[in-house]
């Protein structure tokens, strides 16, 4: 392939990642948002929906479009009802001092993890996608009579994957729609601006916290029911999402929701092109230090506001 | 003598007692745990001391780990220069990347020495060619040796671990009651008010970090040293969170609860990882137990009740 359909491949690849990391860093921002408190076992939540769809999907046995459409619904619930028991029992029980969130999040973490390789298994699991026909795709060239379409070998993409990007943009619009349309979301705002004169105004500011990160852990959860027919099932899969969530939700600027989905667009993109063209090991390298120099230098993210 | 001084000698003869008390299995264990507790030992003058909680100490072991090994394996160096290149190594990267660090505090501190540690377990994956990755590589048994010492043998290797926590806890100790730990306590428990007393804070910050990683460099060396093998799993995220979880355990700024915490942890994994292979599990319900009814510890919550002079 030349270079012109080689970057254009990657650009399609790189949407398909960013839609899902939008989803999944979009959970971590609207945690810390309201909540203020870092959840590192985000990725763990992500993990835990892809096995769920796997056990949903492979328990319907049916058609692989019903197993799917019911997986995308139940495993969001599931997990979200898991996070907000966990933010019951022990985030509330610490009163969510940052640092020692972030110490039992580590613990949840391999918990999370390691309860799935007792139950589910070291094995990677697939789950089939819904529907998955190739769509060739055509490419410009400058040929005898002017500019041509061609169609280069190798420039394709799935049905599924332009679905994957169309189904994250439509769970997105929803959940700004539920932020800034409706009274749960006016509700979260407020929590978020001040706790303590939402809880004056009769909020119960407590469950609204269980809530939001049981939201939080269903929007990782969906996206990860998106990607497990991309990818498959496995009980570490949630290491490289939490990693990326962390880059796209710093770049973004903490707590910033339009500014996280700019930068899932940034990093989704920037990944798959630099890892078509580059060692992804080196690419990453590359992402953690920028990440580090972006909190070093420019602490509220390339997009966020400085604190007053 | 003072009673600390008193207590930590104690606590050296006995562990030099239980080599020849203990079977072959547990003083073999108890070596490396001896050389994991050095480890703790720095990561809790950073985070028990001083109030740094950095989720990147393993860039330090590995600096020092990789620091000894390469050397060792491709400069053809000798032990004794082989651990001054660690030390260097490990005080470099902690230099560097405490400057870069201390900008931050809080919440960015830890994410900003996760990406760090993170940058530095991918650096170790991508040179392959000379660190052999994940895999790792051994060193062999001729070139374990100082000053004649054999440091593969039993006996080598653990009184060779006796004396770095030695000299470690007896440092430490003298380090954290001298006016310059003082100092870290009050940084710890106060920042702006030891600022508003004339001290430094950011300088003390950053010397209190280099010590510390400098210390835990030495750790990752005497552990390729003493146990023959230098992989990229000690540069990755559990290599980072295992000092924090000994040092919660045992008592954060307690001078014996790195000590204590890795007694406890080593044998909970070793018990449990004869059970399921998911060990980690329990390394994850001891985090959240802790931090929900034993915030400080196993010794701080001693030194709070009954024994307020423990150091």
């Amino acid at each position: 392939m030349d270079f012109g359909p080689h970057l254009m491949l990657a650009m399609l690849e790189g949407a398909v990642t960013a839609a899902i990391l939008a989803l999944t860093a979009m959970g971590l921002s609207v945690v810390f948002g309201v909540m203020r408190v870092v959840n590192v076992a985000h990725g763990e939540f992500y993990m835990l929906g892809a096995v769920i769809a796997w056990f949903v999907a492979s328990t319907l046995g049916t058609h692989p479009a019903v197993g799917f459409v019911a997986a995308l619904v139940i495993a969001p619930l599931l997990v979200g009802a898991l996070a907000a028991l966990i933010d019951i029992t022990v985030l509330q029980r610490i009163g969510y001092d940052p640092e020692r969130t972030i110490v039992a999040t580590i613990g949840l973490l391999y918990i999370l993890q390691q309860g799935t390789l007792m139950t589910f298994g070291p094995d990677a699991r697939p789950v089939a996608p819904p529907f998955n026909t190739r769509l060739a795709l055509p490419f410009v060239e400058w040929g005898e009579n002017g500019l041509a379409l061609y169609w280069p070998w190798g420039l394709s993409i799935t049905s599924y994957k332009l679905f994957v990007t169309a189904a994250a943009a439509v769970i997105l619009i929803a959940l700004w729609l539920f932020m800034t349309r409706t009274r749960a979301g006016l509700i979260m705002r407020a929590t978020q601006q001040d706790s303590a004169m939402a809880r004056a105004f009769g909020i119960p500011v407590a469950k609204v916290y269980a809530l939001v990160f049981g939201l939080g852990a269903a929007l990782a959860a969906m996206g990860a029911v998106l990607v497990v027919p991309i990818q498959q099932a496995h009980y570490l899969m949630g290491g490289d999402p939490l990693l990326l969530s962390f880059i796209v939700v710093i770049i973004g600027g903490l707590g910033s929701l339009p500014g996280t989905v700019i930068a899932a667009l940034l990093i989704g993109m920037s990944d798959g092109v630099i890892s078509v063209f580059f060692s992804p090991t080196l690419a990453k390298i590359l992402a953690t230090l920028a990440v580090a120099m972006v909190l070093v230098f420019r602490p509220q993210g390339l997009l966020g506001k400085k604190p007053q | 003598m003072n009673r600390p001084l008193a207590l930590h000698l104690v606590v050296i003869a006995a562990l030099a007692a239980a080599f020849f008390v203990l079977p072959d299995y547990h003083s073999g264990n108890l070596a490396r745990i001896m050389v994991l507790a050095v480890y703790a030992m720095g990561y809790n003058l950073a985070f028990g001391y001083t109030g740094l909680l950095s989720l990147g100490h393993a860039l330090f072991f590995a600096a020092g780990m990789y620091g000894l090994a390469l050397s060792m394996q491709h400069l053809s160096l000798t032990a004794i220069p082989a651990l001054m290149v660690a030390l260097i190594a490990s005080a470099l990267v902690a230099g560097i990347t405490g400057a870069l660090a201390l900008r931050t505090r809080g919440v960015a501190f830890m994410i900003v020495t996760l990406m760090f540690a993170q940058a530095g377990y991918l650096t170790a994956l991508y040179f392959v060619q000379y660190t052999r990755g994940d895999e790792g590589f051994v060193l062999p048994q001729a070139v374990r040796q100082i000053a004649g010492v054999d440091l593969s043998s039993a006996m080598g290797r653990y009184f060779a671990a006796l004396i770095l926590f030695s000299v470690t806890l007896l440092i430490i100790g003298a380090l954290v009651r001298a006016p310059f730990g003082r100092t870290l306590i009050a940084i710890r428990e106060n920042e702006a008010r030891a600022t508003m007393l004339g001290y430094d804070v950011q300088r003390r910050k950053w010397l209190a970090l280099v010590a510390s990683g400098t210390i835990s460099g030495m750790a990752g060396a005497a552990y390729a040293l003493l146990f023959g093998y230098a992989g990229a799993s000690f540069a990755a995220v559990p290599y980072s969170i295992f000092p924090l979880l000994y040092v919660l355990l045992g008592g954060a700024g307690t001078t014996l609860g790195p000590l204590v915490g890795a007694v406890f942890m080593f044998y909970l994994i070793d018990l449990s990882s004869g059970v399921t292979d998911a060990y980690m599990l329990v390394a994850g319900v001891v985090l959240v137990l802790l931090t929900l009814f034993l915030p400080q510890g196993l010794l701080g919550t001693l030194r709070k009740r009954w024994v307020p002079w423990l150091p």
